[in-house]
């Protein structure tokens, strides 16, 4: 079995009398792709920060990349990449720049970066934009930009909050081919999205109502159980039990 | 350190690539100074100054001729009668109007006493009371001419009005540690909540927060670019001050340097404070003009003299930083003064900067939770 590269144990975090996560448990294997699913407001937001290192549970054990989120946050940084549903690259730097940045920032060498900015132009055929504004570059690209940037530093994990959002279906496409590219070179993704035929292309995914995990396991596995054909009428079934 | 650096390197090319940020830290305090030099002097000159002489003797031609020749009015018109004033002092270009009554010299000869009257133009209250102000000096200084060759062997008193600190009375030099306290402010504290709100706005504080870098790393490395930009513009505008209108620092000009320094930071710290409670670019905006800007020109003492102003104003005042360095400033600038007398200013200033460190930390902490 592989190694576990996110290990979570009864995690719970509350802020005043509002629990937004419930005793969540949850393991995450290295090289898989991760699905996390939840209507807005269901606690992913708050899960994803713990696990990021911007907060720290409020009892539980939650492990990232072999360390304690409570203790550890700072270790964990080094070790994770992010991109959030904003989008996240300086739109007055040029394509160049904005690598160099946060390879800088990841503690990067320059030769390091040198070499690594020239890959990743190369293989996202990029060359021709390199010095050019973030602000001139289609929405595509832009994601497509920040998710290389995003795993620049070969973290052990990226977690990506919704990376599609407003992207044509085109791109989305070339996006989850990047993933799955990612993904065999054995860094771990764990991905939340609103789009259910996303949900289908995990290995696994999770789904989350009123702070709790409710379902976890393959997709084709939920379909099965659940006696449906898509992820979709799963996540309606379970999130949203008054419509199903 | 490394990451720091080439944190800074990137903040430095926001600024630089953005010719609006550019304008805002440059553009405008030399504008500002230029205009408060130049074009909103305090000093009057060559005033439009109408004369309706009712008598026309001797004596009011001697006392007109007086007036008119002091440099500072120019006679605008001559009326005939009182219905004219209003209309001349409509037409803007007259200040004021000087009335000699009728019989003006036969009176002051035989009863020792002549009136005149000085009818200025109210809707502009600054230039009013100078031209009042000048006018009746004048007069004052006529009468005594008069009292002397009147009375051979009495005393002639010469009143000997001088002026310290400000000897020529140039209101430039009231205006530029002013317009140095109002523009570090603004630029400092403005620009720092507005270039750490826009990151909050586009979502890449997010991702620098879960970065490695330190929360203290990305604030550090925020203000750095406008703590250096800030201290050149000290240095602009004092070179300016100094070119343009000959106006030295009479004191330590490290001293003045350094404590620039401190109010660049208290301003910073409070611009990191502002980001802290707003969480759009407008927010941190609308707080930095309305909460910094107008009490800087207002209640600093930079404007309107803090003695003048009723007790609330007054009690209001001590709690902006501005009123503090103005004393500072003018203290070394004008009037040459060490440390010994701006050290409780000083220790003001420092204690604020502080304060709002402390709060921002805090607050920043509560944030990330």
């Amino acid at each position: 079995m592989k190694e576990k590269v996110i290990e979570v144990e009864n995690l719970v975090k509350r802020f005043g009398h509002f629990t937004a996560n419930d005793r969540l448990s949850f393991d995450v294997y290295e090289g898989e792709i991760f699905g996390f699913l939840g209507a807005n407001g269901a606690g992913k937001t708050t899960a994803i920060r713990i696990l990021s290192g911007l907060s720290s549970p409020t009892s539980g054990k939650v492990k990232v990349a072999g360390f304690d989120a409570g203790t550890q946050a700072e270790m964990i940084k080094r070790n994770i990449g992010y991109m959030c549903q904003k989008f996240s690259l300086y739109e007055d730097l040029t394509v160049r720049e904005n690598i160099a940045l946060y390879g800088g920032i990841y503690g990067l060498s320059r030769s390091e970066i040198t070499e690594r900015t020239a890959q990743l132009l190369d293989r996202l055929r990029f060359r021709e934009y390199e010095n050019k504004l973030i602000s001139d570059l289609p929405l595509g690209l832009k994601q497509k930009l920040s998710f290389a940037v995003a795993v620049l530093h070969e973290p052990r994990i990226v977690f990506l909050d919704e990376p599609t959002g407003g992207v044509d279906p085109i791109t989305r496409r070339q996006f989850w081919e990047m993933i799955y590219e990612t993904a065999e070179r054995g860094i771990t993704i764990f991905v939340t999205t609103h789009y259910m035929d996303e949900a289908e292309y995990c290995d696994r995914i999770s789904i989350m109502n009123d702070g709790r995990i409710v379902a976890l396991d393959t997709p084709s596995n939920l379909k099965k159980q659940y006696n449906v054909s898509s992820v979709e009428e799963v996540f309606i079934k379970i999130a949203r039990p008054g419509v199903g | 350190m490394k990451r720091f650096l080439g944190f800074v390197k990137k903040e430095f090319r926001h600024i630089f690539r953005d010719y609006r940020t550019l304008f805002i830290l440059f553009g405008i305090p030399v504008a500002e100074i230029l205009i408060f030099g130049y074009a909103i002097s305090m000093d009057i000159k060559n005033a439009g100054v109408a004369i309706l002489d009712l008598s026309h003797d001797e004596v009011t031609e001697k006392l007109s001729g007086k007036i008119l020749s002091s440099g500072f009015f120019k006679k605008s018109a001559d009326l005939l009668s009182y219905d004219e004033i209003d209309q001349v002092l409509k037409k803007g270009k007259t200040k004021a109007v000087i009335v000699f009554e009728e019989g003006f010299g036969k009176r002051l000869i035989r009863e020792g006493k002549a009136s005149l009257s000085i009818i200025a133009d109210g809707s502009e209250p600054n230039t009013a009371t100078l031209v009042t102000n000048y006018t009746t000096a004048i007069v004052n200084d006529f009468n005594i001419e008069i009292a002397g060759s009147a009375l051979n062997n009495a005393l002639k008193i010469v009143p000997e009005v001088r002026m310290f600190y400000n000897p020529e009375l140039k209101s430039y030099s009231m205006f530029v540690p002013g317009v140095i306290t109002l523009i570090l402010i603004l630029v400092s504290a403005l620009m720092t909540s507005v270039t750490i709100t826009r990151e909050k706005e586009f979502g890449t504080m997010e991702v620098l927060l879960v970065s490695p870098l330190k929360p203290v790393q990305i604030i550090l490395g925020k203000v750095t670019p406008y703590f250096i930009l800030s201290f050149i513009n000290v240095l602009v505008i004092l070179a300016m001050s100094w070119l343009v209108f000959g106006l030295p620092v009479k004191g330590s000009i490290i001293l003045l340097l350094a404590e620039s320094m401190l109010y660049i930071l208290m301003s910073l710290s409070l611009g990191i404070l502002i980001s802290t409670v707003s969480s759009t670019m407008q927010q941190a905006i609308f707080i930095s003009l309305v909460g910094l800007m107008l009490p800087t020109i207002l209640l600093s003492g930079f404007i309107f003299p803090i003695e003048n102003m009723p007790k609330v104003y007054d009690y209001l005042s001590l709690i902006m930083p501005p009123r503090y360095f103005i004393t500072i400033i003018k203290g070394i600038m004008i009037k040459g003064t060490g440390l010994l007398y701006i050290w409780k200013e000083t220790f003001v200033l420092i204690l604020m900067t502080t304060v709002f460190i402390g709060i921002s930390v805090r607050k920043f902490k509560v944030r990330l939770e």
